[in-house]
């Protein structure tokens, strides 16, 4: 590999990082610009990723396997390592034998990849060697053994009916000490998902989470489907982001494809992303509002969340934006008018949500409420890799848009809000600025919105291929992987959304509050059930 | 507190006028796909396209049945992009009370160049529309109100859902759509509710969850499926993760196809088959 396949600021990276592991990287090359593969053992991968943390900065942003037994005769691993100030991927991929299928933890130096190795020992049927708690986390307790993702199982298994084993809680015990279970149907309008609170009096000492409920088989499923009806399938990963993950997986594709989207297209998918952005940060600061029983902002957040539904679906048709995305660009340009109405929504935006901020900002019993409420401290936050909102109101000064500028959001400038008391006062507020962030964004595409064609063709994408998808929801970072397998069909599609990574810092920052808080401690980090179990 | 009624006042009402006035649909939105059975030609373009099988072909003894099945439908348009026979229109009210209903299948001869003609059989007019809802609603009706008199309890249930249906259920609460101005509310447990609104695909894990909510729910109760993945398990089909559609597991009284349908389609859903709208005539 040449130092001029990567970009310049990963240079120097690569060489160090070559010379010093001299002989353990078996092979490298870049892809991308930004996106490096290194090839090496398993026993090589936690040296690799402490010093590239140590040194580098770098942030191990996923963990996953893929069952390339068929071309190689063994499972591989990846380790996504972001490198955010170099702007870059280092990816390291590490082969599974399945004589011995089995592969080393890294939970205990990183509690950050807990989850996601235990689901790969779930789905791949590998299992974990030094794992502080190995158990089940994708698949329930009452699954056969079975591992879904191998090749050899079939999309279409149809397995025996719920036998209703009862999971077995991790018990805290002691004098006064309840337990109290809530889930997975909810009391509100909300994904289903177990949490169990342990609790002397009201405040709480320990919250298990029990996720996946809603585990649809996604990632096996876009192994079943032509590419372009992934599009498709991934607007339906999770709802609310429907065209951050559609968009994820187009940018997958295209890079995997070798095509860059003209920039006509490239400047309507940030109007649509901020769009989403907006809509959804305007409905959790009002549900963050009525959570502490602040109804009448909830309700002039409902009213504008509303106003932008209605714009999304005078711009694409559908009112979660769904049917936009397409493969190589956009589906849909925006005429005269429609350009007029994203402006018009701006302004209107603007005025109202700084009356709503105004009457926030004004009722002391909120601020009493959200004050010091579901602590986050940037240590945790760290250690558990926490992104997006809540990692921002944590001091994690990271950004997809700033940091690996997608779509246009290197021709538009903005600020990335980062607070550090890390409470629910803090996700408030990083919404909050993210808000005029976002009409700025919008004010500065439709300024210089590039004329030219929305979308080039993409075609039949080479087999064998792999590339890393990524955007910025507003959640937080998306990650979409692909292994292209031959007839324009995948291998391996992972997603990676920051549900994931946020759902353990969820249990940390409940923990000495009291229950009555727990909801708007949950709604302000409002993650997504469906895109965590998939 | 002043600041608070000032802008309250400055607000003024927002709530839609709906049903007093028809339902406001934009121009711009895509709803179900029109199709010229007569003059359609080849429906294996549309059938390829459609990413979760809503056009399907059948070829058979020189003969093709082609259905259309709107419980299956997510209005992406794409087979109107590659079919001339096919144009989306903005229609989205196509809450129906029984699954077949949804279906639409027409016949034709089949051609040695795998094109279709002539159309042999149109479909049967289809019930997937308001009136028929109202004539279930009748009968309905007078059980229902002499049980819930004039108010309904719903108990949502994420059943596997995207998240995209509670979205747009959310949004019934908004003060746009106002659901409460019925007497219609959202309760927090299965044993206040008369209606369970169920989003799904069901997944395996929430199967049993699912079966004890309808079960925690007293009779006499109704249960709608929402969005196509409700009605029909949509784009993720059945697999070893799903069950299915929401009536794979429990039975269901109406069926409210989209993705995900717009807040009025399930209002307007609702108040039919509870025979309100017909009061208003």
């Amino acid at each position: 590999m040449n130092p001029s396949d990567v970009f310049p600021e990963l240079q120097p990276i690569l060489e160090e990082v070559t010379k010093r592991f001299n002989g353990r990287i078996e092979s490298s090359f870049a892809p991308r610009l930004n996106e490096v593969y290194f090839h090496a053992r398993m026993d090589f991968v936690s040296g690799f990723c402490a010093h590239l943390f140590r040194k580098w900065g770098g942030r191990l942003v996923s963990v996953f396997a893929d069952d390339a037994r068929a071309g190689t005769g063994v499972f591989h691993l990846y380790y996504v390592m972001a490198l955010d100030a170099a702007h870059g991927f280092f990816i390291l991929r590490v082969p599974i034998s399945p004589e011995t299928p089995e592969f080393l933890s890294l939970t205990d130096a990183m509690p950050a990849v807990n989850w996601q190795e235990r689901e790969i020992q779930d789905l791949f049927g590998l299992k974990l060697r030094g794992h502080p708690n190995a158990r089940r986390c994708a698949l329930h307790d009452d699954w056969p053994e079975v591992y879904p993702l191998r090749k050899d199982f079939d999309l279409r298994t149809v397995l025996p009916p719920f036998q209703g084993v009862r999971h077995k809680f991790r018990e805290v015990e002691g004098e006064g000490v309840f337990q109290v279970p809530v889930g997975p149907v909810h009391a509100g309008i909300i994904e289903p998902g177990h949490f169990l609170f342990s609790v002397a009096g009201e405040p709480v000492l320990y919250l298990q989470l029990r996720m996946f409920y809603v585990h649809k088989g996604t990632e096996k499923l876009f192994e079943s489907l032509p590419i372009p009806h992934g599009v498709r399938l991934a607007e339906s990963i999770s709802g609310d982001s429907s065209f951050a993950h559609a968009t994820a997986f187009c940018h997958a594709v295209e890079r995997a494809a070798g095509v860059e989207p003209p920039p006509r297209a490239r400047a309507l998918r940030t109007v649509c992303l901020e769009l989403e952005r907006l809509y959804n940060h305007i409905a959790d600061v009002g549900a963050i509002c009525t959570d502490v029983a602040f109804v009448t902002a909830h309700m002039h957040a409902m009213r504008l969340k509303e106003r932008i539904l209605r714009v999304n679906e005078q711009l694409t048709g559908n009112r979660l934006l769904r049917g936009m995305a397409c493969l190589g660009g956009v589906r849909f340009d925006f005429n005269a008018d429609q350009l007029r109405a994203i402006g018009q929504l701006a302004d209107e935006l603007e005025r109202e949500f700084n009356d709503l901020i105004k009457l926030t900002s004004d009722n002391s019993g909120l601020l009493d409420r959200l004050e010091g409420t579901g602590v986050l401290t940037p240590k945790v936050a760290r250690d558990l890799g926490v992104v997006g909102i809540a990692g921002r109101a944590s001091g994690f000064d990271h950004d997809l848009r700033r940091d690996f500028p997608h779509a246009f959001y290197d021709q538009v400038q903005f600020t990335v809000p980062v607070f550090t008391d890390g409470d629910v006062q803090c996700r408030f507020d990083v919404r909050r600025d993210e808000v005029f962030q976002s009409l700025a964004i919008l004010r500065q595409v439709m300024g210089k919105l590039p004329a030219g064609p929305i979308a080039v063709p993409v075609g039949e994408v080479p087999p064998d291929r792999v590339a890393l998808g990524y955007v910025e929801g507003w959640r937080g970072e998306i990650f979409h992987w692909i292994h292209t397998a031959p007839g324009n069909r995948l291998s391996r599609c992972k997603i990676k959304d920051p549900s994931l990574q946020n759902w353990p810092a969820l249990s940390e920052a409940i923990l000495g509050n009291i229950i009555p808080d727990f909801p708007v401690v949950n709604k302000s980090f409002n993650l997504s059930y469906s895109g965590t179990d998939r | 507190m002043f600041g608070i009624i000032s802008k309250s006042l400055k607000t003024g009402v927002v709530t839609t006028g709906y049903p007093d006035t028809p339902a406001e649909v934009s121009s711009h939105a895509r709803g179900k796909p029109q199709i010229d059975w007569a003059g359609w030609k080849d429906a294996r373009p549309a059938a390829a396209v459609c990413p979760t099988g809503a056009i399907e072909t059948r070829d058979e003894s020189g003969a093709r049945a082609v259905t259309l099945d709107l419980g299956k439908c997510i209005f992406c348009g794409l087979c109107a992009d590659v079919d001339p026979a096919i144009r989306m229109t903005n229609q989205r009210a196509l809450a129906a009370p029984s699954r077949e209903s949804l279906r639409q299948t027409a016949r034709y001869g089949l051609n040695a160049d795998g094109t279709q003609q002539p159309l042999l059989a149109a479909p049967a007019a289809s019930d997937a529309k308001p009136e028929s809802l109202e004539t279930v609603g009748r009968q309905l009706r007078a059980r229902i109100q002499a049980v819930l008199g004039r108010s309904l309890h719903i108990r949502e249930v994420d059943a596997g859902s995207c998240n995209g249906c509670e979205v747009e259920i959310h949004g019934l609460n908004s003060p746009v759509y106002d659901i409460e101005r019925f007497g219609i509310h959202f309760v927090a447990s299965p044993r206040h509710a008369d209606m369970l609104l169920v989003t799904g695909p069901v997944t395996r894990n929430m199967e049993l969850a699912l079966k004890k909510t309808y079960d925690a729910t007293p009779d006499p109760r109704l249960v709608v499926a929402v969005g196509a993945c409700g009605c029909s398990a949509g784009i993720f089909g059945r697999n070893y993760a799903t069950c299915g559609a929401v009536d794979a597991v429990i039975p269901v009284d109406l069926y409210i196809p989209g993705c995900p349908p717009h807040p009025l389609v399930i209002l307007d859903g609702l108040l039919r088959l509870l025979g309100r709208l017909e009061d208003r005539r």
